[in-house]
């Protein structure tokens, strides 16, 4: 029988919504699995986890783990998998799961499927789909070792919800330092501060190509207010400097799946698209009529954009 | 400080759509030309500018060793970067049959313990299965610090780096004590996303990686390249995942050109039914 643990995300106290995806993963498995909440204020971000029908919530809230290290995470996740007789590790794959799965994964002897976006269990047996190739294929991947480690897709694993019930909540300690822990020191994080939705968890999101040039914000702003949308960019635009990094859909930007994602003065190069295609419907606004983003656009208006935005804007006010 | 720069020849990845699945349902690049995992070519550019003051790029500071894991037809690969600056550079004799993730980071192990660098450089992820694990796994099997996503990295008297990772939305500032493996983002080529030792912190470097200049690539025919086989530095070693089948993701057709922004709009709420 397969038990799965799957590791939480907590920033600053608070459960992030990206752990609801791996819970969505751990239960499609249709066995047992627990729940390891790690950082400081994991304590009280436990609650939060109790009612997904997890067999335990593992607790360690301790202020070694306050700001997240993976030299200081993974052993303590590698501790609870061995001591509990795990055999499966899930994660969301955000930069935290990323970052965190491999390291565990080569502590653990276990092989890593990261990024899968489907699984298809068959007995004892599972295999992953993964997206690779900037999206242009899929992989199925078995993992051939005893123990797996796991990094789910946000866009793909829709966030589980409660199923009632409360599982029981058991602290543990953080695993005894490695050496690695003693040279890695966390300075600060910087984050952007905005009044918009995140851009992962948006269901719109209006982004800008270097078309747009100084007048990025001018233009799209608007427009993100009129849909209530999250900002995003191309990482032309980033590159230019118009827009900031953390706007940037793609590749190695932010990779997005809302309900509309609207494409203004963006030409769709390939590592821009592998970053928004599972979009439900997309939207591209662009002069150049033969841009590749309108081979993926299920709506496309050729135009000038700086006449068609605040059209559009006006349009969307309009009452319907 | 001594840096080695994992490198991995992958297909085309500005033409990765053109990709079909052959007879066996395998992956078929075939037509794709030959090309460095950008990412990679990054951590190179990124290894470069930290052996060098940025005003006086031609006094080298330090040792830049790349490897690769490929086939005898990635040696022009590493050709090309010794033109544009490494001083060495190694290939341990693979296909990527026999490699996974797992693989290829217990063999830059075993070169890490011959090679003995400060700092492992290599691209978060490379372009063709994109796992975005090996800097990772490398920096477990050498119980060395690791420091993913580097948009910027700034020596600090060749002792330690403080590294920007770039995180949703954010970046967080870490400081690793070297050795150290670190992987990088395409940010890391911007013009002050790298700072050596000696380079002043106004320095501003042209965006981008830098190109071979045909002199540069002539010498670099003297330098050295070594080959190893892959049983001598991952010996035992088998891959932890297999590939068992692929296919294509549903094309997204194309769509609709709508004749103006009513149109547009009039669509959006009536047809897709995506906005009020």
């Amino acid at each position: 029988m397969t038990r799965t643990l799957v590791v939480a995300e907590i920033v600053e106290g608070k459960v992030r919504k990206s752990t609801y995806s791996a819970i969505a993963f751990a239960r499609q498995l249709g066995a047992p699995f627990s729940i390891l909440a790690l950082g400081a204020g994991a304590q009280s971000a436990s609650r939060e986890l109790t009612p997904f029908g997890a067999e335990k919530v593992f607790v360690c809230d301790d202020p070694s783990l306050s700001n997240y290290v993976c030299e200081r995470y993974a052993p303590t996740v590698a501790k609870v998998f061995r001591d509990d007789g795990f055999d499966t590790v899930a994660v969301t794959a955000s930069a935290f799961g990323k970052d965190l799965a491999p390291r565990l994964a080569a502590k653990l002897g276990a092989g890593y499927a990261s990024d899968i976006n489907m699984v298809k269990v068959e007995g004892a047996k599972r295999s992953y789909r993964r997206p690779m190739y900037a999206g242009n294929a899929f992989g199925w991947v078995e993992i051939l070792t005893p123990a797996q480690v796991v990094s789910v897709r946000q866009t793909e694993f829709a966030a589980a919800a409660p199923s009632g019930g409360e599982s029981a909540v058991q602290s543990v300690a953080p695993a005894a330092d490695e050496p690695a822990a003693a040279r890695v020191e966390f300075l600060k994080l910087e984050a952007s501060k905005s009044e918009r939705p995140d851009l992962g968890e948006a269901r719109v999101v209006v982004s800008g190509g270097r078309a747009l040039k100084e007048q990025f914000n001018q233009v799209l702003e608007p427009l993100a207010d009129a849909l209530g949308a999250a900002l995003g960019a191309s990482r032309a635009a980033c590159d230019a400097g118009y827009a900031p990094p953390e706007l940037q859909v793609g590749q190695t930007g932010r990779t997005v799946a809302p309900q509309l994602y609207v494409a203004i003065g963006i030409s769709g190069a390939i590592q821009h698209i592998a970053g928004m295609k599972a979009s439900k419907v997309i939207v591209a606004i662009n002069k150049d009529g033969d841009a590749p983003i309108f081979q993926i656009a299920d709506y496309g208006l050729v135009a000038d954009l700086f006449v068609a935005v605040p059209e559009l804007v006006q349009e969307l006010r309009r009452p319907s | 400080m001594k840096i080695l720069v994992a490198v991995k020849r992958v297909a085309d990845p500005e033409n990765l759509n053109k990709i079909r699945l052959s007879a066996q349902g395998k992956i078929d690049t075939t037509g794709l030309e030959p090309k460095p995992s950008p990412y990679d070519e990054y951590a190179l550019e990124a290894a470069l500018r930290l052996t060098e003051n940025g005003a006086n790029p031609k006094q080298r500071l330090g040792e830049v060793v790349v490897v690769t894991f490929g086939p005898k037809e990635a040696d022009s690969m590493l050709r090309a970067m010794l033109g544009t600056g490494a001083d060495r550079a190694i290939r341990v004799d693979a296909t990527d049959d026999g490699l996974d993730s797992d693989v290829v980071a217990r063999g830059l192990a075993a070169i890490v313990g011959e090679e003995k660098p400060d700092l492992v450089l290599l691209g978060y992820q490379q372009a063709e299965h994109e796992s975005n694990a090996v800097g990772q796994m490398l920096a477990e099997h050498l119980g060395w610090p690791q420091a993913t996503f580097a948009g910027s990295i700034q020596s600090e008297d060749d002792k330690a780096l403080v590294v920007g990772r770039e995180v949703e939305g954010a970046t967080a500032q870490v400081r690793v004590t070297l050795p150290a493996v670190v992987t990088v983002i395409d940010k890391i080529v911007h013009p002050k996303s790298v700072r050596s030792k000696t380079t002043a912190s106004a320095h501003a470097y042209a965006d981008g990686v830098r190109f071979a200049a045909l002199m540069a690539i002539m010498a670099a025919k003297k330098k050295p390249l070594t080959e190893k086989k892959l049983a001598d530095v991952a010996a035992g070693a088998t891959p932890g995942v297999r590939y068992a089948a692929a296919e294509l993701p549903p094309k997204r057709a194309a769509g609709v050109k709508v004749k103006d922004v009513k149109d547009l709009v009039g669509r959006l709420r009536t047809e897709a039914k995506v906005i009020g």
